[in-house]
């Protein structure tokens, strides 16, 4: 197999004139950062940030039976889901480990959209679609969509400034979206995001990003808002402790020790994964992934090996960086549960040197409530 | 970029002022562009400590990377910089200045004769 070129966003120019640093990121050529990833993710924090995440994929379902084939797939109970609802799940294998960490959408019962991670995104329309056969319409509508996140506390000021319709999504509820004009753009917007902080996530036709872009760019420049790249939202994640596909769930992590035990539901019908995950919440559980500040010099990273006191090897670091709003060297990694208390001492083996760190009460990082 | 005359460079991003036979050793405008926010310097060598060309003699952090800091040539250490352990930033706000990383005493003349000046690191940097 062959490595295909990376592909650009709709957006790819605005990135280049905006002094974006372009880097292949997932089959696509995207922005790690701007100005600077520390510079962007306070901008998040403070005022609002925009993002182009463009490269994900979007996969919907049509027909009667599209819940059906949908909730037979992923952990989390999709028939909860009223129109204009979305929720955060797993989608697992036989074996319950998770195979990609999707956002579903249920725009009416019998039409659904999947967002998947653009690294799954090959591997995911391939499931959805031999799940869908026979049974619902599948389309993969990852190449004509665009999708834009505008986050922080100043987003919906922002929004404010771009008609009347998109000042109205202010009361747009938590994982809740619909069809929208933003400035002069035919839109989907819904109130979700990966940065810990409140706004909404844009979907639009692939052509009209730019526009997009180019007036959220404009009508938020008064708000202090910027472009931000993969690295801000890297950091922005680990501090809100959402979990990163790749990273610190794969399908070598089942939900239960990755700490999404959250979205799977046992009591619904029978889903992909049920009998394994059944018996890995009705058995002590191995390992968890915990969060952790570095108390020591030193900034874990994905890959390194997590030590008891005593230099035993006991885990995994699987994301870590400096956290620039709480002001700590953090990380996430996989301890045996005995050492997963809040609390418990342990080193991570940076290159060879032993830094001691601390397992902490997650996420590092919480908005206060509006 | 422009990187400063009287400076010599390494292929590793390094800068070198080299003063008799002393030299001060940092990393450049390039490097630090490359690396975004810088968080962590680590300079694991003391002042007394001998290097080898081609060794690390520490690492920089910054978000998203870790690098290698590589002696630029061999040489005993007369100086470090211990300012980076608390403020890091300097290396980012001031990389030929401020954010100098070590001092070494040398007599590898050889080694000093290797090192590029200002253009051939500038060519160096936009082949890289």
């Amino acid at each position: 197999m062959t490595e295909a070129a990376p592909r650009k966003t709709s957006l790819f120019d605005r990135h280049v004139a905006a002094k974006g640093r372009m880097v292949p990121f997932a089959g696509f050529e995207l922005p790690i950062q701007y100005t600077g990833i520390v510079d962007e993710h306070q901008a998040v924090r403070t005022a609002a940030g925009l993002f182009d995440v463009s490269h994900m994929g979007e996969l919907e379902l049509k027909g009667e039976h599209a819940a059906a084939v949908i909730d037979y797939l992923v952990t989390n109970d999709a028939s909860k889901l009223v129109d204009g609802q979305a929720m955060y799940t797993a989608c697992c294998n036989e074996k319950g480990t998770i195979l990609d960490d999707l956002i579903v959408y249920r725009a009416a019962q019998d039409r659904w959209l999947i967002v998947c991670n653009a690294s799954n995104h090959a591997k995911m329309a391939a499931v959805f679609e031999k799940a869908a056969k026979d049974h619902c319409e599948f389309a993969d509508r990852t190449d004509e969509t665009a999708l834009i996140a505008l986050q922080g506390p100043k987003a919906f000021d922002i929004l404010d400034q771009a008609g009347a319709d998109a000042a109205k999504l202010r009361d747009l509820k938590s994982f809740h979206f619909r069809d929208a004009v933003i400035g002069n753009v035919r839109c989907t917007a819904a109130r979700t995001g990966y940065t810990g902080e409140d706004g909404v996530e844009i979907f639009c036709a692939w052509n009209d990003a730019p526009a997009l872009w180019d007036q959220l760019l404009l009508l938020g420049a008064p708000f202090g808002i910027k472009p931000a790249g993969l690295g801000a939202r890297d950091t922005l994640r680990l501090e809100a402790r959402l979990s990163l596909y790749g990273n610190d769930i794969d399908e070598t992590t089942n939900p239960i020790e990755a700490g999404l035990g959250w979205v799977v539901k046992l009591d619904k019908a029978m889903f992909v994964g049920k009998d394994a995950l059944a018996a890995v919440k009705a058995a002590p559980l191995p390992r968890k992934l915990v969060g952790f500040e570095v108390e020591g010099r030193g900034i874990a990273r994905h890959g390194y090996p997590l030590r008891d006191v005593d230099g035993n090897e006991v885990g995994i670091c699987t994301s870590g960086s400096p956290g620039p709003t709480v002001g700590k060297s953090i990380g996430l990694g996989y301890l045996p549960t005995a050492m997963a208390q809040v609390g418990t001492k342990f080193l991570v083996d940076c290159r060879g040197k032993n830094i001691e760190a601390v397992v902490v009460k997650t996420p590092f990082y919480k908005r206060a409530s509006s | 970029m422009e990187f400063p005359a009287e400076l010599k460079y390494t292929k590793d991003h390094e800068w070198t002022k080299v003063e008799g036979n002393r030299i001060t050793v940092g990393i450049t405008a390039f490097a630090v562009e490359q690396l975004g926010d810088i968080t962590l310097v680590s300079l694991d060598v003391k002042v007394g400590d001998e290097l080898t060309s081609g060794k690390t003699f520490g690492t920089i952090e910054s978000v998203k990377t870790l690098s290698d800091l590589y002696a630029p040539l061999n040489g005993k250490v007369v100086a470090v910089n211990q300012d980076l352990d608390a403020k890091p930033e300097l290396v980012n706000e001031d990389p030929y200045g401020k954010g100098w990383m070590v001092v070494i005493e040398t007599s590898d003349s050889a080694g000093i004769a290797q090192l590029m000046d200002e253009k051939s690191y500038g060519d160096h940097v936009k082949a890289s």
